[in-house]
């Protein structure tokens, strides 16, 4: 593949995705207001347009045209930052994480990845530390809340902003130790080789068990770990304590308004996003799924694809769910329940996981 | 050619943000030029080749030790320095001294360019997640593994003093 090509073929893959992923979060927002209405037994949006399909729509534009609130006694740099910090975060995980397998138009073949680089054989090199990047990229994405607590001085903010930087270090921990045991299942850090190496099925004691070979099976422990540590990352109910509303405002953007409210609000989500496809790359097979082989050539190239939008649709799906069902939890707990049951936890899978496979080899 | 490019962009970040650190009276600004510092060094460990350490780089120093250091700055709400007079001492010792430390490194670089060895920017795999680990694990397991009890020494040493006297 030349280089032109390349180029063509990478921005055409970052405006889609980018696309792609600015709708899905202003239609997760929809779905969620759908969603909590049904939970408590009301309509949600319904006004504009059919079913309110427009509300996100017109979100949008209401936070174009609302005024730019500067407050004077904010430290203007940072404040202006600290939005487009976690937003540019959130965004760039999604550069490494692979949708499907590869795609092939006009004669040109590539892969469903941002990231992955076809070579002049067609075979694709994924980025081999695809997995740690996006937690990198993530403990970088701190600092847009805390910053703009800090640089809004008031008080709300900064409690909001404090809360959040402990909680995201905290239960990065957790997170990150809860992957190693998928890790060491695979033995490889990125992220679409261990989509592979969960292809087929498993095999137990010689015969075929047509259960398909996702790391959810072994990892069920590991799985538990990530989900709730994620949610934590992702400063969602029951672990919303940074934007508490009954205690802190809004948390650390109590002092935002317009786009840079909208900016906090869309990395939320799209870190939402970020959690999901991880957990269906790494615990539910990622782009496997069923193969229909009646169906057209090119709907049979995009079913992975299906596969794997249909798995995050269920964990954003699953996040709305808890929202609507759990209450918050106090903050002594959330620190707690972090450091004295889910490290542990990790530490414990990570050890007989590591055992069971240095047996197996 | 591209990575010649990206290093000299990535070396000059990476030495703006240590001016910047020095020249900021607000630590916060410094702590943040600290991370810019950070993250450029990241990106130069990326272009030679070791992934695995750009990341780690990335995690850890980037993500949570200057995190820390931020938290600590808020909490302690500490406002801009006061900008001091130089003092004497500094300007006769320390001047000369990094003209002769910043001299005698770069001699010694040219002269023993030779022996050294070099490292080709852009074409090497020595910082693989599987060569290190190899490292880690197996030629150095004892260092390795030592330091690490180290590091929890320290760790029950913080509990300890962080521990509430009855």
């Amino acid at each position: 593949m030349d280089t032109t090509s390349f180029i063509i073929a990478a921005v055409i893959k970052i405006a889609l995705v980018v696309f792609i992923m600015l709708t899905g979060v202003a239609y997760t927002t929809w779905l969620e207001r759908k969603l909590i209405g049904r939970i408590q037994n009301r309509w949600g949006p319904t006004r504009v347009g059919p079913f309110g399909l427009l509300q996100p729509l017109a979100d949008g534009v209401k936070f174009i045209l609302k005024e730019d609130l500067l407050p004077d006694y904010v430290h203007k740099g940072l404040f202006i930052l600290a939005p487009m910090l976690a937003l540019v975060m959130s965004l760039i995980s999604i550069a490494v994480i692979p949708f499907g397998e590869t795609i092939t138009i006009a004669g040109h073949t590539t892969a469903l990845q941002i990231s992955g680089i076809t070579h002049a054989g067609g075979g694709i090199t994924d980025i081999n530390i695809g997995l740690l990047i996006i937690l990198g990229v993530t403990s970088i994405g701190v600092y847009g809340v805390a910053l703009a607590g800090w640089s809004s001085n008031s008080k709300y903010s900064l409690l909001g902003s404090l809360r959040a930087s402990a909680q995201m270090i905290s239960y990065e921990l957790a997170l990150g130790l809860s992957l190693v045991g998928i890790l060491l299942l695979s033995g490889t850090l990125s992220l679409r080789e261990i989509v592979f190496s969960q292809s087929g099925h498993w095999v137990l004691g010689g015969h075929d068990t047509h259960i398909p070979h996702w790391f959810i099976f072994p990892q069920i422990v590991g799985f538990f770990i990530y989900l709730m540590a994620a949610f934590a990352e992702t400063n969602r109910i029951p672990f919303d304590m940074p934007e508490a509303e009954t205690e802190l405002v809004a948390g650390y953007h109590t002092e935002y308004s317009s786009m840079k409210f909208a900016m906090f609000f869309m990395a939320e989500y799209v870190n939402m996003f970020t959690v999901a496809c991880l957990a269906s790359l790494l615990f539910f097979g990622g782009w496997h799924g069923p193969h229909f082989n009646f169906l057209p050539p090119i709907a049979q190239s995009l079913l992975p694809v299906f596969w794997f939008a249909l798995k995050v649709f269920f964990f954003i799906f699953l996040y709305i769910w808890i929202r609507g069902t759990l209450p918050r939890f106090r903050y002594d707990q959330l620190m707690a329940f972090g450091w004295k049951f889910l490290l542990p936890l990790a530490i414990a899978n990570i050890i007989v996981t590591s055992l069971i496979v240095a047996w197996r080899a | 050619m591209l990575h010649q490019v990206l290093f000299i962009v990535f070396g000059l970040i990476c030495v703006a943000g240590a001016i910047n650190l020095l020249v900021q009276r607000h630590p916060i600004s410094s702590a943040l030029s600290l991370v810019v510092v950070m993250a450029s060094l990241a990106l130069i460990y990326l272009l030679l080749g070791a992934e695995f350490v750009a990341a780690i780089q990335l995690i850890v120093y980037a993500g949570a030790i200057m995190v820390l250091f931020v938290f600590v700055i808020m909490l302690l709400n500490a406002g801009a320095e006061e900008r001091s007079r130089g003092s004497r001492v500094a300007l006769f010792l320390g001047v000369p001294g990094v003209i002769v430390l910043a001299g005698t490194v770069a001699w010694l670089l040219i002269t023993g360019s030779g022996h050294l060895g070099s490292v080709t920017i852009g074409a090497s795999d020595f910082g693989e997640t599987h060569a290190i680990a190899r490292l880690l694990f197996r030629d150095f397991l004892l260092p390795f593994e030592v330091t690490s009890v180290l590091i929890l020494i320290a760790i029950m040493g913080a509990v300890v003093l962080g521990k509430k006297e009855n």
